[in-house]
């Protein structure tokens, strides 16, 4: 199949209905709309649902009604979109309900700019809803990434029963690029949605007249009632942790230096990389694919030759933490970040990449 | 190897954006690598609008570039904004109609195009952009004029078709101005 020239944000619109999306609930926010804005033309077509909600904080408590009722569920939004939904989607991860949520990050903080950000990070590997909680968070390099991404996050939101977020941004939403729109992504062998508020009809019969209806809250005023309920969840998270870590490792072998980036930042990272090879300098890349759970298991694949780890993102220092926590102290670690919408050129990380290496020999 | 980063830039409304989406289509048909995108910042609303496109043979990493080897100026304020933006020995496109100051660089090739005055010729100012575009063409020699109306035939669908004619004529005219 030859490829379709997309927008990214048209892309990943596309993959969530290949990915067998039933319903999405949304309000538009730069730079994301065309995402709604192709679903509302696509979906209706189909018979699936398209809502545009009265806000943020309405469609995302119209994901958690639709997901609890065994519906694929998408919403998409930006940075201060993400914020105002954070409050749904602990409710989502409290009451394993899956659904998936993009965040086509741009410039903050507050109502910030239109520009492309990754400085969301934090809102979207710790949330900014209460509680123990975690979302799987997929953040794509490319469109194409971003379609596989999307695509196959509604088997993941289903398999753990709970919301995985696509951490794209502004870039990656408003850039065309040929897309294979036919790609098989990775299947899930996945259950019946036996726990879905879908009534009792066919469950509850003359031979079977103890069925309980099945009910979803996140709510349990019993303390130790609750703590098997996070217990439940924290199973799942560990579950992630250990089988859903992914990264790309790009030229680490023989390496001075690794960069550790994703998203537009890993992309820009790899045009510097090939400016430095050409000046002799050893450079490799960790790209962390999940953001959460962090690919720490990336970094036990450091060679010796590697002198130091530097963090490169388009926030003012964000995922470092969990570079410094996956590097546990063994190397030294340094940042370069643009931020605010502006765009990092290759030429700047190549100075980074040189100022970083000098302070170590120095 | 074809490896060729492009800046389009204009006024809003002279369809700089189309011109870019054009070529990303073109390559796309041709298996090329390629990737299109726009300024769309607070800038587009009635000032200069632009977009980058990159065709390659390679992967293509970093879709953003702090030189390009071809800029397409079709107003004032943009050779202000990108001149210094090629790269040595690169190519710089002027729509002379609009334009009227000299490129001060000495180490790019200039290409001057009266667009406007040559689609006004052809009885229609808003086919400008693709006089310009058939003048790229020649100078790119990677797409034919037969390439790009391909594309913009599934770009106008039925309800514009009538402008195809207008739109190819532009095209062979842009394309031989250059000579």
């Amino acid at each position: 199949m030859a490829k379709v020239l997309m927008k990214g944000n048209e892309a990943m619109a596309l993959a969530a209905i290949k990915g067998g999306v039933d319903a999405f609930f949304g309000y538009p926010i730069t730079p994301q709309n065309e995402i709604p804005e192709y679903l509302s033309r696509e979906l209706p077509k189909l018979g699936k649902v398209f809502v545009q909600a009265e806000s943020e904080v309405a469609a995302i408590n119209m994901v958690y009604g639709a997901g609890g009722a065994g519906a694929r569920v998408l919403t998409s939004s930006s940075s201060p979109g993400i914020a105002l939904k954070q409050e749904g989607i602990t409710y989502m991860a409290g009451s394993q309900i899956p659904g998936v949520i993009i965040n086509v990050m741009r410039g903050g903080p507050g109502l910030g700019g239109i520009q492309p950000s990754q400085a969301d990070y934090y809102q979207v590997t710790r949330g900014g809803g209460n509680g123990d909680y975690n979302c799987i968070v997929l953040a794509p390099e490319n469109v194409q990434e971003a379609f596989d991404l999307v695509k196959e996050s509604f088997d993941l939101a289903d398999y753990y029963r709970n919301p995985v977020m696509i951490a794209a941004d502004g870039l990656i939403g408003q850039m065309m690029a040929p897309v294979d729109i036919d790609k098989e992504t990775p299947k899930l062998d996945l259950p019946e949605k036996d726990w879905a508020t879908t009534g009792m009809k066919n469950r509850r019969t003359k031979e079977n007249k103890d069925v309980d209806p099945n009910i979803i809250v996140s709510l349990s005023l019993v303390d130790t009632v609750l703590e098997e309920m996070n217990l439940v969840l924290q199973k799942k998270y560990t579950h992630m942790r250990e089988n859903q870590q992914r990264y790309e490792l790009i030229n680490i072998e023989d390496a001075e230096i690794v960069i550790v980036a994703y998203g537009t930042s890993s992309r820009i990272c790899r045009s510097a990389m090939e400016i430095l090879k050409e000046e002799g300098i050893k450079v490799g890349m960790i790209r962390p694919i999940t953001l959460w759970p962090f690919p720490e298991k990336a970094f036990a694949e450091i060679p010796e030759s590697v002198k130091g780890l530097l963090t490169v993102e388009m926030s003012m220092g964000q995922m470092i933490d969990d570079v410094k926590i996956s590097n546990n102290g063994k190397l030294p670690v340094g940042f370069y970040g643009r931020c605010g919408g502006v765009i990092p050129e290759p030429e700047e990380i190549v100075n980074a990449v040189k100022d970083f290496l000098g302070g170590l020999n120095g | 190897m074809i490896n060729e980063k492009i800046i389009v830039a204009g006024f809003g409304g002279q369809g700089v954006m189309l011109m870019g989406q054009l070529l990303a289509y073109a390559a796309t048909n041709q298996d090329l690598n390629t990737l299109w995108f726009p300024s769309y910042g607070p800038e587009t609303r009635g000032g200069t609008a632009n977009c980058q496109v990159i065709i390659s043979e390679e992967d293509i990493y970093s879709p953003v570039f702090s030189k390009c080897d071809t800029a397409i100026i079709m107003n004032g304020p943009s050779l202000d904004k990108f001149e210094s933006r090629v790269a040595p020995g690169g190519k710089i496109l002027i729509n002379s109609s609009l334009v009227s100051r000299e490129v001060t660089r000495t180490d790019i090739e200039v290409i001057k195009v009266p667009v406007n005055e040559i689609a006004l010729e052809l009885g229609n100012l808003k086919v400008a952009n693709m006089v310009m575009l058939g003048a790229y063409l020649e100078v790119l020699k990677i797409f034919s004029i037969d390439d790009i109306i391909k594309v913009l035939k599934k770009t106008f669908g039925e309800g514009k078709s009538h402008l195809i004619d207008v739109n190819r004529e532009a095209l062979k005219i842009g394309s031989k101005s250059t000579k």
